[in-house]
């Protein structure tokens, strides 16, 4: 066990963890937000993305003990309000079905949308394809990050 | 739909003792036995529905004015959260702004029947639905008459107010219900026209959208109790095996390692055995049970492997005894034609992981988790816990998935079982690869279609023999089943429309000899009898010469299949395509409403195929909110697609070989094709939304692949990449 700052969605928590425990079961379980989903815990469905430095990241497969210092961020730190374009288009666009996967499509999505503001379907194509969507809301998710982008842009 | 198939009962229906309340509380009878009629009952004077009568939901206007539902039905994507209320405000008159929805528990005292299964929320419900909406509102509207002293018929509902026409007075429902809840429920409602809805039937937004954009929605995995214990099971990897030994030494050494204990978990009619590890953190678990040693026997159960698995499935096909009256008209055909269709077993693969709460007591259970079929883990757990299942209650989180495998109880009876050991409340979580290889499956199917067709192209027999398992943790003993029918049955899926313009058809299933456990899996069995039907509906139409969808047409009597394929055939512009372009259609139905998808493919500059675009035209009848339709067609296409052409759970040694998405691919975003749904308006009885939509996709993607390349498809899944 060792002791780790981690700043989490500009929070500071002090947590108690074993090194190569993951990320993702210190914020759901350590910290207490469960916004952030595990899928697969092999980084190859992207239910527990997660910004870290602003980066979409992979918090099933991260040891704590690689992110001490750096800034988290989770869904629950993208807007508690819903007030995130990405956020916003999710909801205008109904994308979500049973929604598990949904917090870390977002995450990704708002990752992409700060990067490249008006991105292009092969943009999109590139930056979503590690996310797993068993409800199939693919099209609306396509659709929603153009929302974005217009709702953003304006 | 007749199926030859048994199937174990989905349904059971529950006694309802009486409620108390203050607000007007209004539930919803369910037919009884030799009553055909549903009704409406006041359950704040208690003595309205007495024992014997079953209660299946209800609304309540509290002295806010505020509305609360109890959705009594799953929510896991498909939108019954949002369905329901929305028609229980049409005759309410209420916007939807007023209504709060809970997640009704399991409770025999409250509510009855609860699966989500079979597409059932709306087509079963939604008249007893409107019922209690109208009726609450005639007695909100009866009330404020009496207090003005004006006639009834001078006022009328709007908004969750009422209103005196002539006057102008106007009054909350919170106003109102300590009258109105005094009052008897009116015999004689007058239900809206259709013409006049303002919420049913428009594309309202889901209210559950915004919790699950912002992290607060809860499912499974994300409920807490104080005091909870964590575990995690190591299974049997071959299916039936029992615990031979255990070496818990290395687990128990790991810090907040409460205890390592056998458990076991029903898969229908079978236990299977397990070792679990309880821990006070979910990390601690997860450690503890790669620790964990555990020796199994399995000696003396069959090791399968798919291959063998598939010789056997067409062997078994051969098995019915043949029709003699089938027999005799197919070989007068005039053109005959024989083919073999196969499917996959596959993994539910719900994105949320198996995962269940249990805090058992001496004299109560409760659970909370994903759960799909509330009622039959309740009576699960009265059975085997000897509690009496009043005092079982089981709540609902929302379900990251369901999809048929979160209506088993086996997982929530494993938390069951260890927190009656453990005394504390207990949260049983499965890894994906748990999830994935330990069942239950979608049963793997093989199918011999044969057909004939007449001098003018018109087919004149059809025969499907299918080899498959039932539902249940299968057997060991070789099928044998009974000859083929005889002009009558029918596979499911297959359009009942065919079975009316062929004059002799047939027939027949033999169950395959398989440990494997199954479960339904979206659109149980139409999924797979849908593809060998319509694919060989197709190679009739080819044989024939003829156009795939004027055949079809010319097989289907009947105006809403001649509507859905005029329609099929004006959005997707199929009179004006090009020969050979890559067009293909299938139909399917089931739960009550036909979905026809036509496909459209392409090859790339590579030579390879490309699903370009789906054009999905559904007619479910009478129905409540197009945009959760066009949803849950969407899911429904990309479901099928990766059914179709990514993944299949392979069984090597008699243990699962895909373990996780790494091997067991599923569709992503750039898989995706451009995807157009329509629906049928008609006012024909309401049918189901959240199956009908997977069965025709794969026949028309393979339909559509031959169109282009000439090359027959019959063996799922399949790799588009080398096609």
């Amino acid at each position: 066990m060792a002791t780790y700052n981690l700043s989490i969605n500009s929070k500071d928590h002090n947590i108690e963890a074993d090194p190569q425990m993951p990320l993702l079961w210190v914020i759901r379980e350590l910290v207490g937000l469960t916004g952030t989903k595990y899928g697969c815990g092999i980084a190859q469905c992207g239910a527990c993305t997660v910004q870290l430095n602003g980066n979409p990241v992979r918090s099933c497969s991260l040891p704590v003990s690689m992110v001490a210092g750096q800034p988290i961020t989770t869904i629950e730190g993208l807007s508690p309000d819903n007030s995130h374009p990405i956020q916003k288009a999710w909801i205008a666009e109904q994308v979500p079905q049973c929604g598990y996967c949904q917090s870390g499509q977002i995450m990704t999505a708002a990752a992409l949308l700060k990067r490249t503001p008006n991105p292009t379907d092969a943009d999109i194509d590139n930056a979503m394809q590690g996310h797993i969507c068993r409800c199939g809301t693919y099209t609306r998710i396509r659709k929603a990050i153009k929302t974005a982008a217009h709702l953003a842009n304006q | 739909m007749q199926n030859p198939r048994p199937n174990i009962s989905r349904r059971n229906f529950i006694t309802q003792t009486g409620l108390t309340g203050i607000a007007l509380t209004l539930g919803i009878v369910l037919p009884g036995c030799g009553n055909d009629k549903g009704g409406v009952v006041n359950v704040s004077q208690g003595n309205g529905a007495g024992a014997g009568t079953e209660l299946m939901s209800w609304i309540s206007v509290d002295q806010s004015g505020k509305v609360y539902i109890m959705n009594h039905r799953s929510e896991m994507g498909q939108g019954t959260s949002q369905a329901i209320p929305q028609i229980i405000a049409e005759e309410l008159e209420v916007t939807l702004d007023q209504v709060s929805i809970r997640s009704a528990p399991a409770n025999p005292k409250k509510y009855g029947p609860q699966p989500s299964d079979g597409s059932f929320s709306v087509r079963g419900w939604h008249k007893q639905l409107l019922l209690a909406g109208a009726s609450a509102r005639q007695m909100l509207i009866t009330a404020a008459a009496d207090r003005w002293k004006v006639p009834v018929s001078e006022c009328y509902a709007r908004s969750g107010e009422v209103i005196h026409h002539p006057s102008g007075k106007k009054l909350g429902y919170g106003a109102l219900v300590e009258e109105a809840a005094k009052l008897p429920p009116p015999q004689n409602v007058v239900l809206k026209e259709r013409k006049d809805y303002t919420v049913i039937g428009r594309p309202m937004p889901r209210l559950d959208t915004p919790l699950k954009t912002n992290g607060t929605a809860v499912f499974g995995l994300d409920k807490k109790l104080p005091g909870m214990l964590y575990a995690m099971v190591e299974r049997s990897p071959r299916f039936r095996g029992k615990v031979k030994s255990i070496d818990d030494s290395a687990s128990m050494a790991i810090a907040g390692v409460k205890r390592v204990l056998k458990v076991r978990r029903p898969v229908f009619g079978t236990w299977y055995e397990g070792v679990a590890v309880v821990a006070d953190t979910l990390w601690g678990a997860m450690q503890a049970r790669k620790a964990l040693k555990v020796e199994w026997d399995d000696d003396g159960i069959e090791r399968l492997d798919s291959d063998k698995l598939r010789a056997r499935m067409l062997e078994d096909l051969k098995k019915p005894g043949p029709s003699e009256k089938f027999e005799a008209a197919y070989a007068k055909a005039a053109k005959k034609l024989e083919a073999v269709y196969e499917t996959p077993y596959q993994s539910h693969s719900c994105m949320e992981p198996l995962n269940c709460i249990a805090d058992v007591r001496d004299n109560s259970i409760e659970v909370w988790g994903p759960i799909q079929e509330a009622n039959w883990i309740q009576a699960y757990l009265s059975e085997n816990m000897k509690m009496p299942a009043a005092n079982i209650t089981v709540n609902m989180t929302f379900l990251g998935g369901g999809f048929g495998r979160k209506a088993s109880p086996d997982y929530p009876y494993e938390a069951a079982y260890i927190s009656r050991e453990m005394k504390a409340p207990v949260q049983v979580v499965w890894t994906r690869e748990d999830d994935m290889t330990m069942g239950l499956f979608r049963t793997g199917s093989a199918y011999a279609c044969r057909g004939g067709l007449d001098a003018h192209g018109n087919i004149s027999a059809f025969q499907a023999i299918t080899a498959s398992q039932p539902f249940g943790e299968g057997t060991d003993e070789d099928g044998k089943p009974g000859p083929a029918s005889d002009n009558s049955g029918n596979m499911s899926g297959l359009l009942a429309g065919y079975l009316q313009s062929i004059p002799h058809y047939s027939f027949g299933w033999c169950a395959v000899k398989s440990i494997i456990p199954t479960i339904w899996w979206r659109a149980p069995n139409a999924h797979s009898d849908g593809f060998a039907g319509e694919s060989f509906i197709d190679e009739l139409a080819f044989a024939a010469g003829k156009d795939p969808l004027e055949f079809r047409k010319a097989h289907l009597p009947g105006a809403r299949y001649q509507a859905l394929i005029e329609k099929l055939e004006t959005v997707s512009g199929w009179k004006g395509r090009g020969r050979k372009e890559g067009w293909g259609v299938a139909i399917t139905q089931c739960f009550g409403s036909t979905v026809g998808h036509i496909v459209k493919v392409s090859k790339r500059p590579d030579g390879k195929i490309k699903i370009e675009k789906v054009f999905s035209v559904i007619d479910c009848g009478w129905y409540v909110n197009p945009d959760i339709i066009s949803a849950q067609l969407e899911g429904s296409i990309v479901m099928g697609l990766g059914a179709a052409i990514k993944h299949e759970t392979h069984f090597k040694d008699g243990m699962a070989v895909e373990k996780n998405f790494d091997t067991y691919p599923m569709p992503r975003i750039h898989d995706i094709p451009d995807i157009e749904v329509h629906i049928m308006e008609n006012n024909e009885a309401a049918g189901g939304v959240g199956e009908p939509g997977l069965p025709p996709f794969a026949p028309a993607l393979c339909n559509a692949i031959f169109d282009l390349t000439g090359k027959r498809i019959r063996k799922l899944p399949f790799n588009l990449e080398e096609v």
